[in-house]
């Protein structure tokens, strides 16, 4: 039977320019939201009328570190955590790319942090999306900077017991000029939120709540399914809320939108008006 | 604009000679982070830089200095970092990545004594092994070792060079003692300092594979923007630069990358020979320890001492079989460097037992004096 299937000759895929076909199939399990956010990014790359020849995709390690594996333009599997200081040598060297960070809530927010905030304080010119899991799945599902309080994971038997980051409040606090959250249900506002943040000068990040149903869903009775209704029945869109204000209880209501759009000088712009005496 | 290549003669640091060597070889981009004793060149490329088209910028550790330096070398620059052992401890993690991906940049190491925070302002040469395999896995790697501040003028080039023609990461071991020493430094006219540039591929981008090697056994490098849709990963990849997970796979990878090194040995390694035609004693010797191992070589052979010195320039990949063929030669070997025995270990390996090899080092802080290593060749003599 699978002989038979894979002489079918399978229909093109729209975003097939985009990706290494020779790569397919992909690494990601079933039910997990990884892919559903990879294809709104590639979507907005299409869309965006932007130089593909110019844009270059940098993730560092783990289950959503492996898009930059997948797409097909200048794509850069760094190390843990390390995809934004690469990424900023990468935009440094060459201002003309448009360098697009990909990667997950442990890889940018735990061994990453330090790198986060310092390319947001410095408005560094890159657009990052962080596919937030609540936990980390290439490792079998252990706690995160961003699991909730009381969940389960492999390194939290018990429930967690400490907090997680509220990452658009962090992002808004460290400098970034272009704040979004969404969910993967949410995948127009999702594409278009890419498509303005690769447009925009400066930081702009993007946080994309995503199941992880084979590590973290399993311990805490979520199926992909579940995830998916949470996100529908909690999601509460609220464009242009204080991140100070926003929510991710997943009891009371996950707060959504595009929180902050606003133009400030970047770390290049500033760099040359500062220190070039031309 | 301002010139690059700052022609004439200068009194200059070690330090600062450093960074000038970097922009005489095409050095246009320089992520760093301060640390004593290497912060002055951090210094001098942040006010260089900008002025003549390049890029510095201070990152928020050594880590983040380290990955972008790779991530400006794929964007095809020239790059360097400067930094001292703890910065060097951290920079251990992308260097394995900047020798996996293949990517050119240079990598200071101004030594001072360990380990940890140690004596931040005194010098050691204690992080020799560590240059050779402080990133995890196994791999080859290029290091020099400067004496001087003319020499480190030079080293710095020779090592942007080397970076650019095998793609990988070099290392230049200086240390406190070298980097804060002010000595005269003849910077040469342009047309007289040679640059070496990563080979640009040819024929169809849509065919062009990353990592499969050229003539010299190294594949020639794009930069993103370029159109040749690069995939670049710290994983096991093949040569189109994709990942396997295969033994098969780790084989030929491990192959190519150690294999580019060891079989250009000829063309890597460089070592100095003083004194030694007639020796029966033979001093090895690198970076400052080197210059007062030649004066006590001098101060030996006016006490009849038949002593020379063997000073390696390159000390990894190490000189094996320049230090085999003098064991043949000579009697005796003594190792001078200001650690407790690290190359000291190289030297006995490649003696094979043949000849005895003693150590004259210490455990950082200052220079070796000539008149210990004097001293250790009178013993030498008389035993
Ligand atoms: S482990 Fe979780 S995050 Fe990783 S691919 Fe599977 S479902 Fe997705």
């Amino acid at each position: 039977m699978i002989e038979t299937a894979s002489r079918i000759k399978q229909p093109e895929h729209p975003l097939d320019d985009l990706l290494r076909t020779d790569r397919i199939p992909h690494i990601w399990c079933p039910g997990c939201g990884i892919g559903t956010v990879f294809s709104s990014c590639l979507i907005a790359m299409k869309n965006s009328g932007l130089n593909l020849q110019k844009m270059a995709m940098v993730s560092g390690i783990g289950c959503s570190g492996r898009a930059a594996g997948y797409v097909a333009m200048d794509s850069f599997h760094t190390t843990h955590g390390r995809a934004i200081p690469f990424a900023t040598g990468l935009k440094l060297g060459n201002p003309e790319l448009n360098v697009v960070v990909f990667s997950g809530d442990g890889d940018l927010f735990a061994i990453g942090g330090n790198h986060f905030i310092h390319a947001a304080r410095r408005n560094m010119d890159l657009t990052v999306i962080c596919v937030n899991n609540l936990n980390y799945g290439m490792t079998g599902g252990q706690m995160a900077a961003t699991t909730p309080h009381l969940a389960k994971t492999t390194t939290t038997p018990m429930g967690n017991p400490e907090a997680p980051f509220n990452l658009p409040l962090l992002a808004y606090a460290a400098g970034a000029t272009y704040i979004s959250r969404w969910t993967i249900l949410h995948t127009r506002d999702l594409t278009r939120s890419i498509d303005t943040a690769l447009k925009r000068k400066g930081f702009s990040f993007i946080e994309v709540l995503s199941p992880c149903p084979v590590n973290y869903g399993r311990r805490n009775k979520e199926k992909a399914f579940d995830s998916l209704k949470l996100y529908q029945d909690k999601g509460i869109i609220k464009n242009g809320a204080n991140p100070s204000e926003i929510e991710m209880d997943f009891e009371k209501g996950i707060t959504l939108g595009d929180f902050l759009d606003v133009d400030r000088p970047t770390c290049i712009e500033q760099y040359d008006k500062t220190c070039r005496l031309i | 604009m301002k010139q690059a290549v700052l022609t004439g003669e200068h009194f200059l640091t070690g330090d600062v000679a450093c960074a000038e060597g970097a922009l005489a070889a095409g050095c246009l981009f320089f992520g760093g982070y301060p640390i004593t004793p290497a912060t002055e060149i951090a210094e001098r490329m942040s006010e260089r830089l900008p002025e003549i088209g390049g890029t510095f910028i201070q990152m928020e550790d050594e880590i983040a200095a380290m990955a972008s330096i790779l991530g400006a070398s794929w964007a095809g620059k020239k790059t360097m970092t400067a930094t001292s052992g703890p910065g060097f401890s951290l920079m251990m993690e992308n260097i394995g990545l900047g020798i996996v991906t293949e990517t050119p940049c240079v990598v200071v190491n101004v030594q001072r004594a360990g380990p940890s925070t140690g004596l931040p302002t005194q010098g050691a040469q204690a992080d020799m092994m560590q240059a050779r395999w402080g990133s995890h896995g196994h791999y080859e790697i290029i290091a020099l070792a400067p004496a001087s501040p003319q020499e480190i003028f030079y080293q710095t080039i020779e090592a942007f060079n080397l970076s650019e023609k095998y793609r990988i990461p070099v290392l230049i071991m200086s240390d406190e003692i070298v980097g804060h020493m002010s000595e005269r430094v003849s910077i040469p006219a342009e047309k007289d300092i040679v640059t070496v540039s990563r080979t640009a591929p040819k024929g169809r981008k849509d065919r062009f594979k990353p990592f499969q090697p050229g003539p010299n056994g190294v594949a020639p490098m794009p930069a993103a923007g370029q159109g040749y849709n690069v995939h670049i990963t710290g994983l096991t990849h093949d040569e189109k630069g994709y990942p396997v997970m295969t033994v098969e796979a780790q084989e030929e990878m491990m192959a190519r990358i150690t294999g580019k090194i060891r079989r250009n040995l000829d063309d890597i390694i460089r070592t100095e020979s003083y004194r030694l035609e007639d020796a029966e004693i033979a001093v090895i010797s690198y970076g400052v320890s080197s210059r007062t191992s030649l004066a006590a070589v001098d101060e030996a052979r006016n006490l009849g001492i038949k002593a020379g010195l063997l000073r390696l320039i390159t000390v990894w990949p190490f000189p094996e079989e320049q230090i085999r063929q003098l064991a043949r030669r000579v009697k005796k070997m003594i190792t001078v460097e200001i650690n407790l025995g690290q190359i000291c270990l190289e030297v006995q390996r490649c003696a094979g037992g043949r000849i005895p090899v003693t150590l004259v080092g210490h455990a950082g802080g200052t220079i070796i004096s000539p008149e210990r290593v004097v001293a250790e060749l009178k013993e030498a003599v008389s035993s």
